[in-house]
């Protein structure tokens, strides 16, 4: 830990209208370390991290990389110091291919001026296969899966050869074994001297492959430590500033008659798959990126076409050939990319809240708005969602809090299954645990939960059963008791567990 | 084999591969399939469809909108539109005009001028460039949609280029001058050569040049290309101030044509323009989508309509509301491929 630093940002703030993003925040980062960024959604770390790379100036404050005071006032300035970055928000072109996305605004030229395609694919080639990165460079970007642009990303801001790269939740798409190679990755960079600042909430990442760990909180510098002095409950404490004794408010709740029951069904990426679940209980589906977890939900909701099998909801045999048929009988999806297929962005949060079920609040073609106002801030209340008023727009919330806003339509929609995709992706740990705590009351008044997660510690501590999927096919089922995580990993790769 | 249902599932997916490829094969190349089976049909229902002459005068006739078209697909590609050309073709019209008229006529716009050539061609290009800067500033640095921006310049400049000649006609423009417009080179009239030149210059510009590429990375996702350096703002004016320079230059062809500057010429233009490059293939609702070959073939399947339908004695009146059918099929087709890819 004595390498010097390469980077140093001090005294730094940023205002934004009504916001005091940062106050007067530092961070150092030593030449060949991973430095780990933590803090809630916020907490300031992604508009820093905005500062470093040209995308905001910062109000006051100075930043010295390479002992070079900087005055970075665009990315293009920023890349070309040495400065690259994963962004959070998946950033393709999608008609580009991948060489060419990962080019973009550098690509070479031959001596007469034109774009060298031959060369770029060469280079992204040798790139691509330096990083074991199985994808081919020709292919357009809008062919590929979230997780497959999430690895050209990280090639991408590889390829920038930069002194310093910020990694912006880089696994927040990527599955365990892709992760592996991503450490790999960080190690080979670290060895090569280069310094890397690491954001992610994932916490076994922070520990298993961090130096030091900076805290912010609140827009306020709270403290950098190395992350061998540090415990899993002491960084979340810094971070949260309170002691969270229990994130997965876990109850055993008394089970009752099955609500759903799943024969044999297939679809699209998923085949006979066979699963019910029972009032009560939540059922916890786990599996690799691309194992058809998704499509499986999607199908049973009727967002896609199902062929073969039977759904019996409560005892009989229903078919449900649209979203409508699912809510009609009792259902309700939360879908795992929430800007994409959930929210209204520019619409309040009141809005948000009551349109999948608008038909409970009309009164001949009237809406009764009065009704509504009284549901929602309950439902607020309930939710603790931070909003200065039901009227403001959900693009202006949190991530979490757009979650919460999000859970709440379907909650008022009085469901009997909540279909659950990824509810905690990208969202804090304070707002984690709220979430966690929501599910908990819901299947306590006798409801069911069924809860797609990539996360192992979410599944493991949140579901009553697991079930395994690998590539389309049902993998395997397991109990509570019986669950572990290398058990769980051992079905999502396709290993049987007696082998 | 870890069940029988393997076997039948895998053969289900081979039939689903050979159908994609089918359907990517269709959507890249289904166009230019569409054209020659439109010329096959027009062959056969005129003989005197394919005759030299008559295939000269489509492409001779299209040559104007399809220069415009070359500028606006790039336009389209960066995720913008241009209402603009057709009264940029006005006004370059009658001020390339004023520039080229013979000085033996005895009421001269500009009393006693004696020129050369190549300033009234340069008047033309640089005024078009010109109306497309203010275009392209108003887009990428006050961020006004596309649309709203070049609405405005497509009101404004038509009264421009009326102010300019009092409403008046300009004619009795010099024999050189009238060259570009109704002249052959190698038995080709010389605004179908001035296309051909263009469209590959726009063609190696858009697909094989920085410039290009940047303008369809803005299209397809302008943030991903600022966070790559990229300078959004330059590249966008510029994708304007091109598609103006080529409106420039159809304002030159068209007047020289006629052997005249009207203020009145290029009413509708750029409509047509915008209605070939999205036959063509470019995406009006998703940027970054659009080649210029597409355009061209838009172009063509445009003026081979217009001509079979003129052949066959169809009134001009049906001529609109076949086009009008055209364009909207071509977008339907558009939005199945936007889905297929999703």
């Amino acid at each position: 830990m004595q390498n010097e630093y390469v980077l140093t940002m001090e005294g730094i703030s940023k205002q934004f209208p009504g916001v005091r993003a940062l106050n007067d925040v530092q961070l150092r980062t030593r030449k060949g370390t991973v430095h780990a960024l933590m803090g809630e959604n916020g907490a300031g770390k992604s508009t820093l991290m905005k500062c470093l790379i040209g995308l905001y100036t910062p109000d006051s404050g100075t930043i010295t990389f390479k002992g070079e005071r900087l005055n970075i006032a665009d990315t293009h300035y920023a890349l070309s110091k040495g400065i690259s970055m994963i962004h959070q928000e998946l950033s393709p072109i999608p008609q580009m291919t991948v060489a060419e996305n990962i080019y973009l605004g550098r690509e070479p030229t031959t001596w007469y001026g034109l774009v060298d395609m031959r060369k770029m694919n060469r280079m992204a080639t040798e790139l691509l296969e330096r990083l074991r990165i199985k994808i081919k460079p020709t292919v357009n970007m809008c062919e590929l899966s979230i997780a497959n642009t999430q690895l050209v990303e990280i090639a991408k801001a590889v390829s920038y050869d930069s002194d310093l790269i910020i990694m912006d939740e880089p696994t927040s798409a990527i599955t365990e074994a892709e992760v592996e190679g991503l450490f790999n990755i960080i190690k080979s960079l670290r060895e090569q001297g280069r310094a890397i600042i690491y954001i992610s909430h994932k916490m076994d990442e922070i520990f298993k492959i961090t130096d030091e760990v900076t805290v912010f909180r609140d827009g306020q510098y709270i403290g950098t430590d190395p992350t061998c002095d540090l415990s899993h409950g002491k960084l979340i404490e810094k971070m949260v500033g309170r002691t969270l004794t229990d994130m997965f408010h876990k109850e055993t709740v008394e089970l009752g008659p099955v609500f759903l029951e799943v024969e044999n069904l297939s679809g699209k990426g998923f085949r006979n798959v066979s699963f019910q679940v029972r009032r009560g209980e939540i059922l916890g589906v786990a599996g690799l990126i691309g194992a058809g977890r998704t499509e499986t939900m999607e199908g049973v909701f009727g967002v896609t076409r199902t062929h073969g099998g039977t759904i019996k909801v409560n005892g009989k045999q229903v078919t449900i050939k649209s979203p409508a048929d699912a809510i009609r009988h009792g259902m309700a999806l939360l879908t795992e990319d929430r800007k994409l297929t959930g929210l209204y962005l520019n619409a309040s949060v009141r809005e948000n809240m009551f349109i999948a079920n608008i038909k409970r609040y009309l009164f001949g073609p009237f809406v009764r708005f009065r009704k509504i106002e009284k549901d929602c801030s309950k439902m607020r209340d309930l939710m603790r969602i931070k909003t200065p008023s039901l009227m403001q727009l959900v693009k202006f919330l949190s991530g979490g809090n757009q979650q919460k806003v999000l859970i709440s339509r379907w909650l008022l929609t009085e469901p009997d299954l909540l279909i659950l995709d990824e509810p905690t992706r990208g969202i804090d740990v304070g707002a984690k645990s709220e979430i966690y705590r929501l599910m908990t009351e819901f299947v306590r008044s006798g409801k069911a939960i069924i809860m797609i997660s990539s996360e192992l510690p979410e599944i493991l501590g949140m579901s009553d059963r697991i079930m395994v999927m690998h590539e389309g096919d049902k993998a395997g089922e397991l109990s509570r008791a019986e669950a572990t995580q290398e058990k769980i990993l051992h079905l999502a790769t396709g290993l049987s567990l007696t082998s | 084999m870890k069940n029988p249902g393997a076997i039948t599932a895998s053969r289900a997916e081979n039939g689903q591969q050979i159908g994609q490829l089918i359907a990517r094969i269709f959507s890249k190349y289904g166009i230019f399939l569409i054209f020659a089976a439109m010329v096959v049909v027009a062959s056969f229902l005129s003989p005197a469809f394919m005759s030299r002459i008559n295939l000269i005068n489509i492409v001779r006739q299209m040559s104007v909108v399809g220069l415009i078209a070359l500028g606006v697909t790039g336009v389209i590609v960066s995720a913008g539109i241009d209402l603009s050309s057709g009264s940029v073709v006005g006004l370059t019209a009658v001020v390339a005009a004023s520039f080229a008229q013979d000085p033996e006529y005895a009421t001269m716009f500009y009393p006693g001028l004696n020129v050369p050539l190549i300033v009234p061609v340069l008047a033309a290009c640089g005024v078009g460039a010109l109306v497309g800067l203010v275009n392209g500033t108003l887009v990428a640095k006050t961020r006004i949609p596309p649309f709203i921006a070049t609405l405005g310049t497509f009101t404004a400049i038509r009264g421009l280029a009326l102010l300019y000649t009092g409403g008046r006609p300009i004619s009795d423009l010099t024999d050189s001058y009238n060259f570009i417009g109704q002249g052959d080179v190698f038995g080709l009239p010389v605004p179908i050569i001035i296309l051909v030149v263009m469209a590959v210059v726009t063609h190696i510009l858009y697909a094989h040049t920085k410039f290009g590429k940047y303008i369809y990375a803005i299209g397809g996702n302008e943030q991903a290309a600022r966070v790559s350096g990229i300078n959004a703002s330059k590249y966008k004016m510029l994708i304007y101030v091109y598609a103006g320079f080529l409106a420039g230059l159809a304002g030159l062809v068209v007047s020289s044509r006629i052997g005249s500057g009207q203020p009145g010429l290029g009413v509708g233009y750029e409509l047509d323009a915008i209605a070939a490059a999205v036959i063509g293939g470019s995406s009006l609702s998703a940027g970054g989508i659009g080649t210029v070959a597409g355009t061209i073939v838009g172009a063509l399947i445009i003026g081979v309509l217009n001509n079979i339908l003129d052949l066959m004695n169809v009134s001009a009146y049906w001529q609109q509301i076949i086009k009008g059918c055209i364009i909207v099929g071509a977008v339907i087709i558009d939005q199945l491929k936007q889905r297929g890819g999703k």
